[in-house]
């Protein structure tokens, strides 16, 4: 019962960690001599979902629909309900999620934790900002509805809180009424990373939903170049129209079997997808109908993919910067990764100013920008502290969800209002990030003196050869 | 089945089959101990599409109270046709050799109630002539063993009870049925190390509304412990009281 639970890049492996499923709302939390932790489905990539020397509540199994106003679109849930057990309930009855990551299989309340964002940050703001209401649960045994009405600090405070508050135990989300399934995607080429902000400029006023993928290796003139998606759901006119096969929910069989050796992934490889990636997709150029499963979920098709980078996993690295400093800091950032080690997937994205009412939320105004990369040890622990840098200079900030390597001086930068959230958190609560973010040690503070031994739980070092 | 009774609604089994009742929009009255769980178990059926959703909390264990709740749900749905006997508790076999009274809650909760149910529930449905009578029973039931043979027996002997259920009812266009789930992952079983052997509730609840469908006697779910049962009741006796199972 230990270390079946990893996060979704497999790194840091943690090996001394229980699991207490949560079944009922009624039950009092575990008498546990290491600290609690919530934990869902496990798609947060680094060690926020981790809880090394503790016990993981895990949710999956508080997971029941409570009520869902038609009317409204208000559906109320346990924090253990996946979005895509929304999406089959709701989406039949003409509504969407407000927001959505670019998965399906995480929890309400791990939305809530980590105030998700989705395509549509431009107009929407955050996950958080779509929650009604909630109750938490804390170590004490008290249980607090949390609104803007009701308990508001505590409702700031758990909104991105990393599930450091307490445990969810259900929620209230608004729901965006929708005509239809499908989506009115269209796909534009983008030489480079200038032309980027044009289509974003002359997109965003019209569309609800865009993305840009990039591909990774193109260095030079051509940095940046990659295909920008923009979107929204498609009117109502449209609902006569005859369904085919491919516009159906795919419940896809596929799945990756089994750990793909290490050097499946190399520099050649991920040339060879990044350039086939960017040729196919670019003869689907122009406007299109498309399902809104494929075109949220690409991944979500093949399950299990994380294994593609082997069994030492891999790192994910997103961060936002702020516009004013976003063309330097963003060619800096994709010029180095592209240098170091190649990115599988690169995604950019601008987001807008609409603010969310939690404290810890990592979206703000500016252009955030995701990579990944397969865990080569101690350099790429380099790599990142080197983005982590960059990213802190540039006025931007790193996204926790993502993170394995930041560092607590960086974190405290990132977000101004910690000191303010610190006494909100649950005294029997810690994650292995919160640890690795706020130990005193200064040797914490960077992640390549992480395995000297700092002691007390920290996974990093058995996995790491330095 | 579209006018269901579930008793023991808030077991893991239960609330997936449930879930699957709800979703093709049957009426459903569902019976729990503990009035808060099966509140939310009753949302859940109705948010997922039940066409009817009624509740009672009650202790299965007092049988005086088993005549008038089947006659209540019948009454709330308008009829009954079908019903789902899921309650029932693992126990802890070394307590239960040394205690008695702990062997006969075993027996009471796992056989002695649901024989009490379904004598109710058989002359409902042998009088309209209709229905499907589902039992979760358990592999366990299959043959003695050190390690649960008091749980074992509550479930042989409800097996046996259910063969003859059958018989009778037969003629009366009744069905029973009879399931025989193996390890299933739920909180009865949350302290057992799992292997692969051990079926989700989702899994075991599928094949318990097929073998409904189907009017099936008696079936494994996973099907594969038909033949894992076939062979461990294959064992002689001789051989088999010396093995540790």
């Amino acid at each position: 019962m230990t270390s079946e639970h990893q996060s979704w890049g497999r790194f840091p492996r943690v090996s001394r960690q229980a699991a207490h499923p949560v079944v009922w709302q009624t039950e009092s939390l575990p008498v546990s001599s290491g600290p609690l932790l919530p934990h869902g489905l496990g798609r947060s990539y680094g060690d926020s979902c981790l809880n090394e020397g503790g016990t993981l509540l895990t949710t999956p199994t508080l997971d029941r629909l409570l009520g869902f106003d038609v009317a409204t679109g208000v559906v109320r849930c346990e924090a253990g309900v996946s979005l895509d057990t929304l999406l089959r309930l709701v989406v039949p009855r003409g509504w969407f999620l407000p927001v959505t990551p670019g998965t399906r299989f995480v929890t309400v309340g791990g939305a809530i934790a980590n105030d998700v964002h989705g395509k549509n940050h431009h107009r929407a703001g955050t996950f958080g900002r779509y929650v009604r209401r909630f109750e938490l649960l804390r170590s004490d045994g008290s249980r607090r509805v949390c609104s803007p009405e009701e308990h508001r600090d505590w409702y700031e405070a758990t909104i991105g809180g990393l599930g450091l508050t307490g445990l969810i135990l259900w929620a209230d989300v608004q729901l965006r009424p929708i005509h239809n399934p499908f989506v009115l995607t269209e796909t534009v080429p983008l030489e480079n990373l200038d032309a980027f902000f044009e289509v974003s400029r002359e997109s965003e006023p019209d569309h609800e939903f865009t993305v840009a993928w990039l591909d990774g290796l193109a260095r030079g003139r051509r940095l940046g170049r990659g295909l920008y998606y923009r979107g929204n759901f498609a009117p109502p006119q449209l609902e006569g129209l005859p369904l085919r096969k491919s516009h159906l929910n795919r419940a896809s069989g596929l799945a990756v079997p089994f750990d793909l050796p290490g050097f499946s992934l190399n520099r050649l490889s991920v040339a060879a997808f990044n350039w086939l990636y960017y040729r196919v997709n670019l003869l689907k150029r122009g406007a299109r109908l498309q399902h809104y499963d494929p075109f949220f979920y690409p991944l979500d098709a093949v399950q299990r993919w994380n294994r593609i980078y082997g069994r030492r996993g891999f790192f994910q690295f997103q961060c936002v910067v702020p516009h004013a400093t976003a063309r330097d800091a963003l060619r800096e950032l994709l010029e180095r990764s592209a240098r170091e080690v190649p990115s599988f997937l690169n995604v950019l994205k601008t987001f807008g100013s609409v603010s969310s009412p939690g404290w810890l939320s990592f979206p703000r105004p500016g252009v955030t920008l995701a990579l990944d990369f397969a865990n080569r040890g101690a350099r790429t622990l380099r790599l990142i502290a080197e983005l982590d840098r960059v990213t802190r200079e540039a006025g931007g900030a790193v996204y926790p969800a993502k993170d394995a390597g930041m560092s607590a001086e960086n974190f405290a930068a990132y977000f101004p209002q910690l000191e303010r959230f610190k006494p909100y958190v649950d005294p029997a609560f810690s994650s292995s990030f919160w640890r690795r973010m706020t130990s005193a040690s200064a040797v914490a503070t960077s992640p390549l003196a992480l395995g000297q031994g700092t002691g007390e739980g920290v996974g990093v070092p058995a996995a790491v050869p330095l | 089945m579209k006018k269901v009774l579930v008793l023991g609604a808030t077991s893991a089994i239960a609330q997936a089959t449930v879930r699957l009742l709800a979703a093709r929009g049957a009426a459903l009255y569902l019976v729990g101990r503990n009035a808060a769980n099966l509140d939310v178990v009753a949302k859940d059926a109705a948010t997922r599409g039940a066409s009817k959703v009624e509740q009672q909390a009650l202790d299965l264990d007092d049988f005086s109270a088993h005549e008038a709740l089947v006659e209540r749900a019948a009454q709330a749905l308008g009829g009954l046709d079908g019903a789902l006997i899921a309650h029932g508790v693992l126990g802890e076999q070394k307590a239960c050799e040394r205690s008695w009274t702990e062997t006969e809650k075993v027996l009471r909760t796992n056989f002695l109630s649901a024989a009490s149910l379904l004598t109710a529930l058989a002359n409902r449905f042998e009088a309209q002539k209709a229905g499907t009578l589902v039992v979760i029973s358990s592999v366990a039931g299959d043959r003695g063993r050190q390690s649960n043979y008091v749980y074992g027996a509550s479930k042989g002997a409800l097996n046996v009870f259910l063969q003859g259920l059958r018989n009778r009812l037969a003629r009366s266009g009744v069905a029973v049925v009879t399931v025989k789930p193996g390890f299933v992952d739920t909180p009865m079983t949350a302290h057992v190390p799992k292997n692969k052997l051990f079926a989700s509730p989702e899994q075991v609840a599928r094949g318990i509304l097929r073998a409904a469908d189907g009017r099936k006697n008696e079936v494994y779910v996973p099907a594969r412990w038909a033949l894992i049962m076939f062979i461990i009741r294959s064992i002689p006796e001789g051989i088999f009281k010396k093995m540790k199972l």
